[in-house]
């Protein structure tokens, strides 16, 4: 067990060294300075942006942002819709997988467009190749719509009264190209050759070793691998995702994507330190964040090694800890550790079956999601941590007497409003989603077209935890993260069209918020700091915004988390 | 309507970057990794029985077995159980996989059985089990097998991988179970 929590330690340790001088580099792109791909890169730039007539040297306004990337996302999404649709009669179906159902492709195609990865297929029968690359190509660009959204608020920051705020597409291709893409071209490197598969081949029929046909799937995984983690998505291409021997082979290869998935959102907020030449303010944002990840980290680690009570009582060795939906290869400290990395931050691959997790260790998955702000992902983490900033400067601001200030701008009624409607909006989501399918499950209403059967079918465990599933499901489409408790029979039009429309509402009412905040606010009179002036870059101002996260974010989650994991807990005991 | 126009120009343009130049580099790195990322097999006289990642069914009583699996180790697809820690049904089945464990191997005491060899793994597709989940299955292949019980003991302590710095211990049962075969040609 020693060399297993020693792995856990050293990972984490090893990113946050790696974030800084990463945060360093990101920062340099966003502000325009030259970097080390330039060569590469510039000039396929600057064709793509000519064939396709764009100006990405213009500089836009926060409207003029949000235009942009609302209506590329609605290209996206009716592209992937119609490739999905059509995937069975499409080119690269070397296994002959059929065309998806018209909910199953709407709820799939917003799905990877907002960076959520909630699958309600098996990518091994549910997809064609064409189809998982293409997903690989929103993993990308879905992550670059994240940061590119953060590249415009640092702007808005750092600027004293404008509203040019940079260009979308300049930000958008920079994040594709100078951060996703190279991360990604390493890890993938590191995948294939620790055995992932990159192949076009179908599926290879064997006779194992004592005799059985045996069909194994196989397929350009390591590319799409590598981008999943890299752009926080977590859409597998395996049903099993990365508990699958051949997305995640080794224990090197699960420390890869750990690092992977960990390590924009890190650098992300050291960015922010850099760009605004305030590093001691993203130390504490930093600080906030990790505090926040190791209380939800230090008990699921614990309860996964010391196994499920309820076997221990049947009087066999649970000395290698909670096994059910675990790998060998693995183990429990990194699996505990790695669903708490997944849900703050916003990937959602798996590397365990989350539905298998014990009470104590589901209960801190699902509170990490709720929160949403710690770490998070691509972009879109440090927009969340934006919205309880402007909350604490407020509320901070009301308590000492003084106008709210934030980096020399007043924070007025406006904007307090937009942030307050955000951190409402997402337990609203989450819980009239989840009273709702609980409403039909507790009644076992016929669902009809909805869904096949009476409603709870869809379970796939009675009592607390079955709960803990359809509350799970909506509190990950919510917090666009995409992992599962993947027992509920979720594709069906019920759960794909209710989800799907979480999931939207779920992406651009997040961005569209802090954007428009930060517009605004850039936009207003700088004023000096003065002696009156609240600093944000001090731990006490840390702890305020923690207590705000705490108070907005954790507790207004208390009796739905108190129905289904807390209970399970303790009829476990 | 120019506008939309452009943007399509431009999705069409990154799909190229992301979704075809992209994979095809990390195909073309791939064609200098083992099996050219095909993944790697394990052949016994020339003939694949197996994907050295992948994890097999063994229920013949002259191998060793993995682990219970939720798709019965059929790797065209893959997934776990799904079972919550409190689900009764779910409880029982562990508690008849500890029963018939018992009775296969009569020699055991339960307290020696490991948690890993009666519950499902995540992937349904685990080639690994624990050093101890094979050690308590040395007697049994050894009488089947009719070798000595020090020799299979002997076999399965030289297949266990010991993580150096960080990891876990684990036995590849495929590797493990290619090995006996071989052993039991050589004792006969």
């Amino acid at each position: 067990m020693n060399t297993e929590l020693f792995g856990v330690i050293s990972i984490f340790i090893i990113t946050i060294v790696l974030a800084i001088p990463l945060g360093k580099y990101i920062a340099k792109v966003y502000l325009g300075d030259k970097t080390l791909l330039d060569p590469i890169f510039n000039p396929i730039e600057k064709l793509i942006f000519k064939i396709s007539g764009i100006n990405s040297t213009e500089e836009m306004n926060w409207k003029q942002h949000l235009k942009a990337l609302l209506s590329i996302n609605m290209v996206w999404f009716f592209l992937c819709f119609f490739i999905l649709l059509f995937q069975g009669s499409l080119f690269l179906n070397p296994d002959n997988n059929p065309s998806m159902s018209p909910d199953l492709a709407f709820n799939t195609a917003i799905s990877f467009m907002v960076n959520c990865n909630l699958q309600h297929y098996s990518g091994e029968s549910g997809v064609s190749y064409l189809s998982q690359m293409f997903l690989m190509f929103l993993q990308f660009v879905s992550a670059g719509v994240g940061l590119a959204a953060a590249a415009m608020v640092f702007t808005a920051m750092k600027e004293r009264t404008t509203d040019k705020l940079g260009n979308f597409y300049n930000y958008f291709i920079k994040s594709c190209t100078r951060i996703l893409l190279p991360l990604s071209a390493i890890v993938a490197t590191i995948l294939v050759f620790s055995g992932s598969p990159m192949t076009f081949e179908g599926k290879d029929a064997i006779t194992t070793l004592q005799g059985d046909n045996v069909e194994v799937s196989r397929g350009p995984a390591a590319a799409f691998i590598a981008i999943k983690h890299i752009g926080t998505n977590g859409g597998g291409f395996f049903g099993a995702n990365s508990a699958h021997p051949l997305e995640n082979p080794t224990y090197l290869t699960n420390a890869v994507e750990l690092w992977a998935q960990l390590i924009v959102p890190f650098a992300m907020i050291f960015a922010l330190g850099f760009y605004l030449k305030k590093r001691k303010f993203s130390y504490v944002i930093f600080g906030v964040m990790t505090v926040g990840f190791l209380l939800l980290v230090i008990p699921t680690v614990m309860s996964e090694i010391n196994g499920n009570p309820a076997i221990e009582r049947m009087g066999i060795t649970q000395a290698t800890g909670a096994m059910e939906g675990k790998e060998v290869r693995l183990g429990p400290a990194i699996s505990g550790f790695w669903s708490i990395a997944t849900t703050v931050i916003s990937t959602g691959s798996v590397n365990s079956m989350h539905d298998s997790s014990m009470p104590v260790s589901g209960a801190m998955e699902l509170l990490a999601m709720m929160v949403n702000a710690f770490y998070g992902g691509c972009g879109v983490g440090i927009l969340n941590f934006y919205v309880f900033i402007i909350l604490a400067v407020f509320i901070s601001g009301l308590m000492v007497g003084r106008t709210p200030e934030f980096l020399g701008k007043k924070i007025e009624a406006r904007e307090v409003k937009i942030a307050a409607f955000i951190a409402i909006l997402h337990p609203l989501l989450i819980l009239s989603g989840t009273a709702l399918a609980s409403y039909f499950a507790a009644n076992d209403t016929a669902m009809g077209f909805w869904f096949s059967g009476n409603a709870t079918g869809w379970l796939n465990n009675p009592g607390n935890h079955g709960f803990s599933e359809m509350l799970y499901e909506y509190t990950s489409s919510a917090a666009n993260n995409g992992s599962g408790f993947e027992g509920l029979g979720d594709n069906n039009p019920f759960w794909n069209i209710t989800t799907g429309i979480v999931l939207l509402l779920s992406r651009f009412i997040p961005i569209i918020g802090p954007l428009a905040i930060a517009g605004l606010l850039a936009n207003k009179k700088y004023i000096p700091e003065s002696a009156g002036t609240l600093k944000t870059d001090t731990s006490i101002f840390g702890v305020m915004v923690f207590a705000v996260i705490a108070i907005i974010a954790a507790l207004s989650f208390f009796p739905a988390l108190a129905l289904g994991p807390l209970a399970e807990y303790f009829t476990l005991k | 309507m120019k506008n939309i126009f452009s943007i399509v120009k431009f999705t069409l343009l990154t799909v190229v970057l992301f979704a075809v130049i992209y994979p095809l580099a990390i195909y073309g790195i791939a064609q200098f990794a083992p099996n050219q990322g095909k993944g790697e097999t394990i052949s016994v006289n020339g003939k694949v029985v197996g994907y050295q990642k992948i994890g097999q069914k063994f229920d013949k009583p002259n191998y060793f077995w993995g682990r219970p699996s939720a798709v019965d180790y059929n790797a065209a697809g893959s997934g776990g159980s799904n079972k919550g820690p409190s689900n009764a049904d779910y409880l029982a089945v562990v508690q008849k996989r500890i029963d018939t464990f018992l009775i296969v191997h009569p020699y055991l005491i339960k307290s020696e059985i490991p948690a890993d060899m009666v519950t499902a793994s995540a992937s349904g597709l685990d080639p690994n089990i624990s050093p101890q989940g094979a050690l308590v299955q040395v007697k049994r292949v050894a009488k089947e097998r009719k070798l000595a019980e020090d020799k299979v003991k002997a076999l399965v302590e030289s297949k266990i991988n010991t993580p150096k710095v960080m990891g876990t211990a684990m036995v590849n049962v495929l590797e493990l179970n290619v090995a006996l075969d071989e052993l039991s040609k050589k004792g006969s």
